[in-house]
């Protein structure tokens, strides 16, 4: 099995961790740092409960290799501090279980970071990659929306 | 009222939008080793050998676990194995568990494990299964140890078979001059909890064993240990933390046994087992399906008459919780309807498909698509508008249910109501078609629903209310937040009663077994209900508790005092109180002396004449009340390629009272959009050896944003009298009509009758003839 010794830039914090060749992102953020926020829901790329912001852009984790990050600047929800979008899923009800919802958070966040002009199509181009299964989107929408609007 | 109704924050909100809710899964230490299961790669097989050596020897690993030697499990009938032995009975069930340092070294282990089978004929459908001579799934059902409740027919795979005998059958036909008969089927499903399943255990030197879990029954948990592995059951511990999503598919015990018998085979050490999608699809229980057969006959003027209904369950391999399942069906088998004479026979089938869970509804979404279907047919036949033909036959007060209880208007919703808030809010009057262009019409289907609650007639809900010193309560009850927001409406409920400020109370979301309350399960929509009355009754004893110490204080009757915002006052002159903070932890007197102490609150609920179904008629009172509603879809129809576009979907419901009006639109929204799911799309693929072709969400697609309709959500306000603050439960109803109300959508927007779900443009086209008049 062979490892590295690597170092990554979460959050903007510098951590060295030792990972093995195959080793994803998602598990190397949970198990060696701590930052269970980004969630499993399939491993396949197909849930976005995993999506966390890589040089600005979402990225499902469970689909990049931890030692492909090097040299990259990775968010999770645990860096996000009261930004709108937060605080508009709060306002707005926007989740119920709430395990989708740091995926969620980290795309539309990276949204709003790349197109704060997005229209409706733009806005289901890239919400379409994550699945909530409690609520039935409109409060998402309603989130997404008012935050973008305001901008 | 103050707080009651208000859209209250939900008490774990800000954890949830940081990241820092926790979820079984993100409990983790460096001690604890992991779990992984082979599982079965065909539906119905003999395993001749189970080869493991090799994979013993490789690093990391601990112990691997077969089945031989486990006792049988399962809840209203012992006839699964933890791990099955001998035989396979459906695809990804486990057979062998591998126990090693790291996930990554359980997984290579588990794969270097060879199991070699001899394949079975595969029973496919519960048709299949229901018919005389056909291979049994399990050849020795007579022998099972089972509950009382449970009629199995040995010598045939029929797990349970629960009968209604509802007035006088050969009259009701004598009456009817019109009958329709439709059958109907679907195969099992999925809930998709975005969290899969989840299971931690540990086994203490002290023999204490803790378990913690993603789940809505962690005190079934426990009772379930106790029973099948004869542990004390004072020392299981089960912890729940939030639960990312269940909708009735955690309410099933199953990793939690596993996780129990891989930490005692490694000497007690904490052990996880993590489910992947794929194996929490395959290999726990899934949803349930269905094969029904409709017979309704009506009078001239269109009123029911009778109703002959049989439901063959696809239970899949083992009975666990779809022997209840084919029982809540029975108890409301003719939907929300008034017929005097009804026969029914409601079979929990074994077939070689995953088993099922309970799934939010609990059978009630799955027979209102038979149901409303053959209601459309027999509006068809007897020309009059289906909406009409609803509204006339709806259950009122006064009438009684398939069981023989005789409803009132507290145990029943307003039906006539929602049917005409419906008729408005899906613009009814306009048409059930309106052309769009020459390819494209919209088109409307209608249903409508009740659902009482099936659980056991004894099954209790307790609060504890400790206080803090500076007069804030800290609010303990044994219901798991599975997303509902139950326990945020429960600290409105306490807010309101005592009248304070929502922010002062302190709500407990892990729930443990051993200094929880228990609640016996979150299921059912019941949660407010029954931690909501045992909650109002620990409000009393505070209430109590806190006078008594302040009589004497106050120099006034108990009867003079009253409790708002956090003080204690007299009734007449508001100045003269105490505050909570000076009081709860004991009075104390100038002079250092006190009186008092910790005033601890306590409630209880156990649920009230809730009786056993008579197992020849059916009679018995099996819930504590029928919430209703009505619901109406609205699709755009592409007529050439049959493809179409959710418009609108609409759920009117009978919720009594709105605790939190937010919250409950988004329960109601929620569960719409899991029942259009269900409905147009969700459904395993079998091949011809019993296995789901599609166990992975890139093939199994629930809707994702912007496949949504738009929903309108409306609430009419009967209260139901014994219910905190009237309210009914509400967490399941907006499913329950969408499978139904697509189907006639669709039905009259296609011209065909259709009769499976799901209902995809395959499905329309092959109903429509396509195959025939397909020359590729
Ligand atoms: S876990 Fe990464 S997309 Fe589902
Ligand atoms: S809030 Fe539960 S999956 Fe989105």
């Amino acid at each position: 099995m062979k490892t590295h010794t690597i170092v990554l830039n979460v959050n903007r914090e510098i951590h060295m961790v030792t990972v093995r060749s195959a080793d994803t992102l998602l598990y190397v953020l949970r198990s060696k740092l701590g930052l269970t926020g980004a969630k499993p829901g399939c491993l396949n790329g197909d849930c976005g409960a995993c999506t966390v912001n890589v040089d600005g852009w979402p990225m499902k984790s469970c689909l990049m290799l931890a030692v492909e990050a090097v040299g990259k600047k990775i968010t999770t929800i645990e860096g996000l501090k009261d930004t709108p979008i937060q605080q508009a899923f709060v306002e707005n009800f926007a989740f119920q279980c709430g395990y989708c919802t740091p995926g969620f958070i980290m795309n539309c966040h990276s949204l709003i970071e790349q197109h704060p002009d997005a229209d409706d199509e733009k806005i289901r181009e890239w919400l379409e990659s994550n699945i909530c299964r409690c609520t039935g989107y409109e409060e998402i929408k309603n989130a997404i929306k008012s935050v973008l609007n305001k901008d | 009222m103050k707080v009651i109704g208000k859209s209250v924050i939900r008490k774990e909100a800000f954890d949830k939008v940081n990241g820092r809710a926790l979820y079984t899964n993100d409990y983790h230490s460096v001690s604890m080793l992991s779990a992984k299961l082979v599982i079965s790669p065909y539906g119905h097989a003999r395993i001749i050998s189970i080869e493991y050596k090799d994979a013993l020897n490789m690093p990391g690993v601990r112990a691997i676990l077969t089945g031989a030697h486990l006792p049988l499990t399962g809840e209203s009938l012992r006839d699964r194995p933890p791990l099955a032995y001998d035989k396979v009975r459906y695809h990804g069930e486990a057979i062998a568990m591998v126990v090693a340092d790291t996930p990554s070294q359980a997984k290579n282990a588990a794969d270097r494990i060879t199991i070699q089978y001899e394949l079975l004929p595969v029973v496919n459908s519960p048709t299949e299964a229901f018919q005389p001579g056909t291979i049994l799934v399990h050849p020795k059902l007579g022998d099972y140890v089972k509950e009382q409740d449970m009629n199995p027919v040995p010598g045939t795979n029929i797990a349970s078979h629960v009968k209604i005998r509802k007035g006088n059958i050969e009259e009701g036909w004598k009456e009817s001059e019109t009958t329709v008969e439709a059958s109907f089927s679907f195969a099992p499903s999925d809930h998709v909890a975005m969290e899969t399943r989840c299971s931690i255990a540990e086994i203490s030197p002290d023999g204490n064993v803790h378990i913690m879990t993603s789940s809505q029954a962690p005190f079934m948990v426990k009772q379930l240990i106790a029973a099948y592995f004869h542990e004390d059951l004072g020392k299981i511990i089960v912890t729940t933390p939030l639960v990312g999503g269940a909708y009735g598919g955690k309410a099933s015990v199953q990793l939690e046994l596993l996780a129990y018998l891989a930490s005692k085979a490694v000497g007690g050490k904490p052990v996880k087992i993590l489910n992947t999608r794929e194996e929490d699809i395959l290999t726990s229980p899934c949803h349930i399906g269905l094969d029904a057969k409709i017979k309704f006959g009506a009078d001239q003027n269109g009123m029911l008459k009778a109703a002959e209904i049989q439901y063959l369950w696809d239970g899949g391999a083992y009975s666990d919780k779809a022997a209840d399942m084919t029982r809540a069906a029975a108890a409301d088998c003719t939907g929300p309807y008034h017929i005097d004479n009804v026969w029914c026979d409601s079979y929990c089938m074994y077939t070689n498909h995953p088993y099922a869970a309970p799934f939010r509804g609990f059978s009630h979404s799955e027979l209102s698509f038979a149901i409303e279907r053959t209601l459309n047919l027999l509006a068809e036949k007897l020309k009059i508008d289906p909406l009409e033909l609803r509204r006339q036959n709806a259950i009122l007060p006064g009438n009684t249910t398939p069981t023989q209880v005789l409803l009132n208007k507290s145990s029943v919703g307003n039906l006539p109501k929602c049917i005409d808030r419906l008729k408005e809010l899906i613009q009814w009057e306009e048409g059930q078609v309106v052309e769009v262009s020459d390819r494209t019409i919209r088109a409307k289907g209608i249903s409508c629903s009740w659902k009482t609650s099936t659980i056991e007639a004894n099954a209790p809900s307790g609060v504890i209310l400790t206080f803090n010193r500076d007069g804030s309560i800290n609010l303990m009850s044994g219901v798991i937040e599975i997303g509902t927001g139950t326990k945020t409406v429960l600290a409105q409920i306490l807010a309101e009663r005592l009248k304070m400020d929502v922010d002062k109370i302190h709500v407990r979301m892990e729930v443990d077994t051993q200094t929880t309350p228990e609640h016996w399960k979150t299921v059912a929509s019941r949660g407010t209900f029954m931690a909501g009355k045992a909650l109002l009754e620990a409000a009393e004893d505070v209430i109590k508790q806190i006078k008594e110490v302040a009589s004497p204080v106050l120099r006034a009757e108990k009867n003079d005092l009253e409790v708002a915002n956090s003080r204690v006052f007299l009734k007449d002159n508001p100045s003269i109180g105490v505050d909570f903070k000076d009081i709860v932890y004991g009075y104390q007197f100038p002079n250092g002396n006190s009186i008092g102490g910790q005033i601890i609150g306590r409630g209880n609920y156990i649920l009230r004449r809730i009786s056993r179904m008579n197992p020849e008629t059916g009679e018995g009172r099996p819930g504590p009340e029928w919430t209703v509603g009505a619901y109406g879809v609205e699709v755009e129809f592409d007529k050439i390629d049959y493809t179409y576009r959710l418009l609108r979907a609409v759920s009117v419901i009978d919720i009594g009272t709105v605790l939190n009006e937010k919250a409950a639109k988004g329960q109601v929204m929620g569960a719409m959009s899991i029942g259009l799911a269900f409905a147009g799309r969700e459904t395993f693929y079998f091949d011809e050896f019993g296995r789901v072709l599609n166990p992975q969400l890139r093939t199994y697609r629930p809707l994702r944003y912007g496949e949504n309709p738009e929903y309108l959500v409306d609430f009419v306000l009967t209260p139901q009298l014994d219910a905190p603050y009237g309210a009914r439960g509400v967490g399941e109803h907006g499913l329950l009509g969408m499978p139904g109300a697509l189907g006639n959508a669709l039905s009259t927007a296609a011209g065909v009758s259709l009769h499976h779900l799901p209902l995809t443009p395959e499905l329309i086209w092959r109903t429509k003839g396509g195959e025939e008049n397909a020359f590729l």
